[in-house]
């Protein structure tokens, strides 16, 4: 700390007082004080090529992206975006509700068990009676038969098709992917899947689309096999939210993110404690540091002849 | 009068050697921190496989599923794992500056020890590739299908070699069991190398910025560069804390939270960041075997350098032109890296086959330079 302070102050706290020393130092001085006016153009000159190749092949790489086919989704910023900031439980919690009546008709959540939903989105009670709504398959029993009871906390999210390949049947032959990683395996996250679930539009002139598949610019190739899933009051809100299109997509996007990283308040609240720690230790060693190194830094060293 | 025990025990002895009273030179700058700073990688690339190793499962059924389940189920298994995925950027980039450290002021003039450190690159690379194939995600499959399928260039034996390695006729579940167990296997090798690095090194001692004679101005290791060490390995440890609970997987490519499916080729199959600029050269060849020899020569031809860079200074910044080419193949490597992770189109297949030029003529232009400076000069 006595070294920083030092270092604002310009009084070197840690450093010998002794002037031949500090002149032996400022001799021995890299700053730019002391360049040529040459040297200054030379390296002013090497400086703004550099800097000139960088912006123009960074400008060739936008220019080649921006004929890409597929749109980019636009960046948003999120309240969870942060750095010290956590998820809106809130729109988690009306993101569930958006998965349970749109999304889990036709996706799965394989790694997200009702457990999970206790202290992020619900209460203990409240996920409880979420579980118990599905009729899980369990058994076998002791007559060795499969048998179905309502779900308990520990259940996981069941899958709308026992299969892929039923999946695939029932989806005019597109598998629609499990959504627990969803945010995390798609290039632009939450971004992306807000601008898909809001960018349906019709084809521009010269696409043909197959039966069954629409057009969304967001979606690589631009024929997604899913329908438009959200609209304006698609659905109602339990806390009394207006249900827009963009609400809706919101929340899911939210909600996937939860699914994707549930670990990510924890890890941001860990975040706040290791930058304290860390900021302490380091400013304590540095300080130690300087200490040790002090003698050293600050010696005189002379040579002196041997005597004739 | 009685010997102090840290100098007379035999065991204790060897730690005293190497930590405490091991002469150092006192000029050596904080870039000389990266050695022991690849040490602390090591030791925790260990420490938090070992726990992974706890829960995960070599299976291609279960391995994806596994690592969800120490990401969700375990305690802090999220943690454990992001650290791991992360210490392994973070490895790299200490192995990086710590190479470069040693090309700008000649460190590869202690023979033994840049010979062994060359081995440890190459083994930790080849335990980075091993370990990303592990959590079974698309990129993961993919990117053992292409590299594994490198060994194919090789004449006559290539399909064998390559099926032996698979153990079967594709990437397969006989492919990950033993991707795992060496993957396991190989830090251990690696911390042997690390000792016999260390053991050559103190033979000599180490270089230092001036690369002076080394015996003019030592100090002991402790307090000195003990506390230098420290204030160096909490640096990185805030950087690598901090990159893993912000964005924890920043420097992961989103196609490997997919599970693994040999029917479903990504759009862009490519490495981590750490292979981009090996990848840019493999690709900047249109043939395989060249390529592949590229891509080899491009780490190997690090063996080349005590015998090639014959000088009178040890340090670079005693030759002008030469500090010039040192950071043009910087900004090649960086651009490398760049082209690595771009689709194989115009004109980024030209800039790659052009920086591919320019990373090899490097090793060939430096020591002409030495030799016309030292002829200018001397």
């Amino acid at each position: 700390m006595a070294a920083s302070v030092g270092r604002i102050c310009k009084t070197a706290l840690l450093k010998s007082p002794h002037v031949p020393t500090i002149k032996q130092v400022c001799s021995l001085s890299t700053s730019t004080r002391e360049w040529t006016r040459g040297r200054k153009a030379f390296l002013g000159t090497i400086g703004m090529l550099a800097g000139g190749t960088g912006a123009l092949l960074f400008a060739l790489d936008r220019s080649v992206r921006a004929s890409d086919l597929e749109l980019h989704p636009p960046e948003h910023v999120w309240s969870h975006t942060g750095l010290f900031s956590s998820l809106d439980h809130a729109s988690v919690r009306r993101g569930y509700e958006v998965y349970k009546q749109v999304c889990a008709a036709c996706h799965s959540m394989r790694f997200i068990a009702y457990r999970n939903l206790v202290g992020v989105s619900h209460t203990e009670e409240e996920a409880k009676a979420e579980a118990e709504e599905q009729m899980i398959t369990d058994g076998p029993d002791d007559q060795g038969n499969m048998y179905k009871r309502p779900g308990k906390l520990s259940d996981y999210f069941p899958s709308p098709y026992p299969n892929e390949e039923a999946a695939r049947a029932a989806n005019n032959g597109a598998y629609p992917p499990d959504l627990s990683y969803i945010v995390s395996a798609r290039h632009g996250g939450e971004d992306y899947i807000f601008a898909l679930l809001t960018g349906y539009c019709d084809a521009p002139a010269g696409v043909v689309l197959r039966e069954g598949q629409y057009f969304n610019p967001y979606f690589p190739g631009g024929a997604i096999s899913m329908a438009q899933a959200l609209y304006n009051e698609a659905m109602e809100y339990s806390d009394g939210t207006p249900a827009t299109a963009s609400q809706l997509a919101k929340d899911v996007s939210t909600f996937l993110k939860w699914t994707a990283e549930p670990e990510h308040d924890d890890r941001k609240k860990m975040l706040i404690k290791s930058i304290g720690i860390f900021t302490f230790l380091i400013v304590l060693t540095y300080y130690v540091k300087r200490v040790k190194f002090a003698p050293l830094k600050t010696r005189k060293i002379e040579y002196r002849p041997k005597e004739k | 009068m009685k010997m102090n025990l840290r100098k007379t025990h035999p065991l204790i002895k060897i730690f005293n050697n190497s930590l405490i009273d091991l002469p150092t030179p006192s000029s050596i700058s904080s870039l000389w921190n990266f050695g022991s700073l690849l040490g602390l990688c090591l030791t925790l690339q260990i420490l938090t496989g070992i726990f992974l190793a706890m829960h995960y499962c070599p299976n291609i059924e279960l391995a994806f599923n596994s690592v969800a389940h120490i990401c969700r189920n375990v305690n802090y298994g999220w943690l454990i794992r992001t650290l791991h995925a992360n210490g392994a950027s973070f490895f790299f980039i200490c192995l990086y500056i710590h190479i470069g450290r040693g090309l700008y002021y000649s460190s590869y003039n202690l023979k033994e020890t840049w010979m062994i450190g060359v081995t440890i690159f190459f083994l930790v690379m080849a335990t980075a590739f091993l370990g990303y194939v592990l959590p079974w995600g698309q990129m993961s499959f993919w990117g053992a299908t292409v590299i594994t399928n490198l060994v194919s260039a090789i004449p006559y034996l290539g399909t064998s070699i390559v099926q032996w390695i698979w153990g079967g006729f594709a990437v397969d579940n006989a492919t990950l069991t033993r991707f795992f167990a060496f993957h396991f296997l190989l830090p251990f090798i690696i911390t042997a190398f690390v000792i016999i690095h260390l053991l050559f090194l103190h033979q000599t001692g180490s270089n230092n910025p001036l690369g002076t004679m080394k015996n003019i101005d030592k100090i002991p290791f402790h307090p000195y560069f003990t506390y230098k060490d420290i204030l160096g390995m909490l640096i990185m440890l805030f950087l690598l804390t901090f990159l893993t609970l912000y964005s924890p997987y920043f420097l992961g490519d989103p196609d490997n939270f997919t599970p693994a499916n040999p029917l479903v080729t990504p759009a862009h199959i490519k490495p981590e960041w750490y292979f981009l600029f090996a990848y840019a050269i493999l690709r900047s060849i249109p043939n395989k075997l060249g390529g592949v020899i590229a891509l080899v020569l491009s780490i190997a031809i690090l063996y080349i350098m005590p015998f090639t860079n014959k000088k009178k200074f040890n340090s670079t910044q005693f030759y002008p032109i030469n500090k010039l080419l040192f950071w043009s193949m910087f900004t090649t490597i960086l651009l490398l890296t760049w082209i690595g992770a771009r689709p194989v189109e115009d004109p980024y297949i030209f800039i790659g086959q052009l920086l591919t030029v320019i990373y090899f003529m490097y090793y060939i232009i430096n020591p002409m330079i030495h030799k016309m400076w030292d002829n200018l000069i001397f």
